[in-house]
C-alpha cells in the first residue's frame, strides 16, 4: 500500500467492470483497443510532462509545441519528401522546442511556469501566422497510421507503451532519473550534491520535446490535416494523467508506471462516458471529480504509511 | 507491483468473458434490417439518428435538433442528441467514433472546421452511415460526407430584404442600408443584390440614399444610425441586414421616436428591417419600433436532414451530386458539391413570433 499507483489501478478495474456491465458497445475489446489511438497523443505528452514534473518543473507548452511541430512538418515534408526525412523533420523540430525551452529554465534560470505560459502562447501563434485558418494536409504516404495493427494492438498504442517503458527505465533504473527526483526534492542540495541540474532540465526538456515530436507524426497521420487551432487544452489533459497517476505536482516523487495506469483510466473513463452517451458537460464533470479523488486518496494513503512507520520506528526504538 | 499488474490481468480476464458472452446475443442491428427488408420504408425498422452540434453551449443549434427531434415519429426513428463540451476542430472526432461504435444510422453535424474530420467521416461511411452536415459544410472536401444542407441560397438573400424593405415604405421614398464591416463578403453581395434589384421598374419610386457601417459592433452601429437620422430628415427605411446592426439601430430608433406608431413620427415614420434571430428582436417588435424582419430557419435545416439521411438510409432516394431527389415538399436539387438549401427566409412579425424560440 506504500506505493500511490494502486489507487488509479483500482480505479480502473472499477470503472472498466460498470461499464463492461452497463454498456454492449464497452464489450468489445477491438473497439477498446482501437479507440486509444485518439488517446495516445496524450499519452506520449504525459509520459514527457511526468519527466519534467518529477524534476520540481512544468512544462505548459507541450500542446502548442505538438501543434506547432505538426503543422511545420505537414507545411514542409509534403507529397515526395521520403517518410524517413518527414519523421526526422518532426523528431528533431519537436526536440528543437523543447530544447528552447529548457535553455530558458536551466541557463536563464526564469521559472519554467512561465517559460512555458510563454512559449505556449508562442509556438501556437507562430503555426497560426504560417497557416492561418486553413491549415496544411499531410502528404499521402504519412496518413493512416492509427488504423494499422500488429496482433491486433494498434501502432500508435505501441508507440505510447515502447515510449513509456523506455522512459520508465531511463526514469527509474538510469542516473538521469535519480538526478531527477533529486533535483525535483531539493535543487540546491541536488547542486551541490553534484548532480548536473542544468544539463539534466535541459535533457528533461528536451526529451519531451522529443516524445511530442512522436506525437505530432501520429497526430498528422490520423488526421490527415495540420491545424494551428487542433486539440486546445491538451497540455492540461496530459498534466492530469501525470498528477492522477501520483506524481508530485511538487516535484520529487512520482513514477511512470502511475503515469500509464493514470492513462488508462481516463481512456477507459472517456471511451465509457463516449458510448454510453454521457453529455459532454457531465464528462468534465466526471474527469475533474476523478482528479480530485484520485490525488485526495494518496494524501490520505502517504499519511497513513508515513505514520505507520512513524509508530514502526517508535516501537524499534 | 506484482499485485498490481495481476489484478489488471484478472480484470481484462472478467472483460474477455464479458464480450464472449454478450456478444451472441446482440440484436441484429437496425442497419441490416432495413436494407434487406421491403423498399416500402417509414413502416421497417427504427433508425437511429444523431445530430452532433458545434459544442453542447450554442443556442443556434437548439431549433435544428428541435427540427430532427419533431420529425422522429413521422421518419419512424429515434433521435439522440451528443456534441462535444467545446466548438474546436478535432473535438467532434471523438464523438463521432463513439457514435460509430453504437451503430447509429445517420449523423447529421455541423462542423466545427471544414478539413479535421475527413478521415473519422470516412470511417463512419464505410460501416453504411449516412453522413449530413447542417448550417457549416465541409467545404473543400465535400466528398467526405453524403450531403450538404444549408440554411437557405444566400444569392437570394438581398432579393429578399429589398422587397421586405420595399413593402414597408410602400415602394417609395429614402432609404439607407446600415451594414457590418466593408470587408464582410456575404453583406456586399447582398448589397451588391439590392442595388442591382432597385433597377426594376416596381422599386422605381424609391432611392438609396447612404450605405454605412457599423462594423457588426453595437456602439458602432447605434452612431451610424445616429447619423443617418440627422442627416437625411425624408428617410422612410433603413434595412440592416445583420443581427448586431439591426439591434443597435432598434435602439436607436426606439428613443427617437421616428418609427411609425412612435410620437415623433413624420410622414409614416422611419421602417426599419433586416436580418436578426427573432429572440433578440422580440421586444422591439412587440412595442412596433420593427414591423417585421427576416431569417433562415435552422428548424428547417433539422427537418430536412432527418427527411434526407433516413430516406437515404433506406434507399428510397440517392444522394448523387447534382441530381434532383424527392424532398419533404416536391423535388430538390442538389448541386454539383452535394449541397441543398433548406427554404427561403422566414419572416418575423407581430403575428407569429412568438412562436420562434432562437
Amino acid at each position: 500500500m506504500k506505493r500511490p499507483e494502486w489507487i488509479p489501478a483500482i480505479l480502473t478495474i472499477l470503472v472498466v467492470l460498470l461499464f463492461a456491465k452497463v454498456s454492449t458497445d464497452f464489450r468489445d475489446i477491438p473497439y477498446l483497443l482501437g479507440n486509444t489511438t485518439i488517446f495516445a497523443e496524450t499519452g506520449l505528452l504525459a509520459i514527457g510532462m511526468t519527466l519534467v514534473i518529477i524534476s520540481g518543473n512544468i512544462d505548459l507548452s507541450v500542446g502548442s509545441t505538438l501543434i506547432l511541430t505538426s503543422c511545420l512538418t505537414a507545411k514542409f515534408m509534403g507529397a515526395g519528401v521520403p517518410n524517413i526525412v518527414a519523421i526526422g523533420f518532426a523528431l528533431i523540430v519537436g526536440t528543437l522546442l523543447g530544447a528552447i525551452n529548457g535553455l530558458l529554465v536551466a541557463y536563464a534560470k526564469l521559472p519554467s511556469f512561465l517559460v512555458t505560459l510563454g512559449t505556449m502562447a508562442m509556438y501556437r501563434g507562430v503555426a497560426q501566422a504560417m497557416l492561418g485558418a486553413s491549415g496544411a494536409d499531410v502528404a499521402p504516404g504519412m496518413k493512416g497510421l492509427d488504423r494499422a495493427a500488429l496482433l491486433g494492438l494498434p501502432y500508435p498504442l505501441i508507440i505510447f507503451l515502447s515510449c513509456a517503458l523506455v522512459v520508465g527505465l531511463l526514469l527509474h533504473r538510469m542516473t538521469l532519473g535519480r538526478w531527477l527526483f533529486g533535483i525535483g526534492t531539493n535543487k540546491d542540495a541536488a547542486h551541490y550534491t553534484g548532480f548536473p541540474v542544468q544539463r539534466a532540465t535541459v535533457t528533461t526538456f528536451a526529451l519531451t520535446g522529443f516524445l511530442i515530436g512522436i506525437a505530432a507524426l501520429m497526430l498528422n497521420s490520423r488526421l490527415g490535416v495540420a491545424r494551428y487551432d487542433m486539440e486546445p487544452g491538451i497540455e492540461l489533459k496530459a498534466i492530469t494523467i501525470v498528477v492522477a497517476g501520483g506524481t508530485a505536482i511538487s516535484g520529487g516523487k512520482g513514477s511512470m508506471l502511475g503515469t500509464v495506469l493514470s492513462w488508462l483510466l481516463l481512456y477507459f473513463v472517456r471511451t465509457g462516458m463516449g458510448v454510453t452517451n454521457i453529455k459532454a458537460e457531465y464528462q468534465l464533470t466526471i474527469i475533474g471529480l476523478i482528479l480530485i479523488l484520485s490525488v485526495f486518496a494518496q494524501q490520505i494513503a502517504a499519511n497513513f504509511s508515513s505514520n505507520r512507520l512513524k509508530k514502526q520506528t517508535k516501537l524499534g526504538n | 507491483m506484482i499485485r498490481i499488474t495481476s489484478l489488471l490481468v484478472l480484470s481484462t480476464l472478467v472483460m474477455v468473458s464479458c464480450t464472449s458472452g454478450g456478444s451472441n446475443n446482440e440484436p441484429t442491428t437496425s442497419a441490416n434490417t432495413a436494407s434487406n427488408g421491403k423498399p416500402s420504408g417509414d413502416a421497417g425498422a427504427r433508425l437511429k439518428v444523431v445530430f452532433i452540434p458545434k459544442d453542447t453551449a450554442n443556442p443556434y443549434f437548439k431549433p435544428v435538433g428541435m427540427g430532427i427531434d419533431e420529425a422522429k415519429d413521422s421518419m419512424n426513428f429515434d433521435y439522440k442528441e451528443q456534441g462535444p463540451a467545446t466548438a474546436d476542430p478535432t473535438s467532434q472526432i471523438s464523438v463521432i467514433k463513439d457514435q460509430i461504435q453504437q451503430k447509429v444510422d445517420v449523423i447529421i453535424i455541423a462542423a466545427n472546421a471544414p478539413n479535421t474530420l475527413n478521415e473519422v467521416l470516412d470511417d463512419a461511411r464505410k460501416q453504411g452511415i449516412i453522413v449530413l452536415t447542417v448550417d457549416a459544410d465541409l467545404t473543400g472536401n465535400e466528398s467526405h460526407r453524403d450531403a450538404g444542407i444549408l440554411p437557405t441560397d444566400f444569392a437570394k438573400v438581398g432579393q429578399s430584404q429589398l422587397e421586405i424593405m420595399a413593402k414597408q415604405m410602400n415602394y417609395e421614398g429614402e432609404f439607407a442600408i446600415l451594414s457590418a464591416t466593408t470587408s464582410a463578403s456575404n453583406q456586399n453581395t447582398w448589397i451588391a443584390t439590392i442595388k442591382d434589384g432597385l433597377k426594376d421598374p416596381k422599386y422605381s419610386k424609391m432611392k438609396l440614399v447612404d450605405t454605412v457601417y457599423g462594423n457588426d459592433e453595437p456602439q458602432k452601429s447605434s452612431t451610424e444610425m445616429e447619423g443617418l437620422l440627422s442627416k437625411y430628415p425624408n428617410l422612410k427605411g433603413v434595412l440592416s441586414p445583420t443581427s448586431v446592426g439591426l439591434a443597435a439601430a432598434a435602439q436607436v430608433l426606439q428613443n427617437s421616436g421616428l418609427y411609425p406608431t412612435g410620437t415623433k413620427a413624420k410622414n409614416g415614420g422611419i421602417h426599419l428591417t433586416g436580418l436578426s434571430t427573432p429572440n433578440q428582436l422580440k421586444k422591439y417588435v412587440t412595442k412596433g419600433v420593427i414591423e417585421g424582419f427576416q431569417l433562415w430557419s435552422p428548424k428547417d435545416m433539422g427537418t430536412l436532414a432527418a427527411y434526407l439521411g433516413t430516406s437515404a438510409k433506406r434507399k428510397k432516394i440517392d444522394l448523387k451530386f447534382g441530381t434532383e431527389v424527392d424532398g419533404p415538399k416536391g423535388k430538390l436539387k442538389l448541386d454539383d458539391k452535394g449541397v441543398v438549401y433548406a427554404g427561403d427566409l422566414l419572416t418575423f412579425d407581430k403575428t407569429n413570433i412568438d412562436k420562434f424560440d432562437f
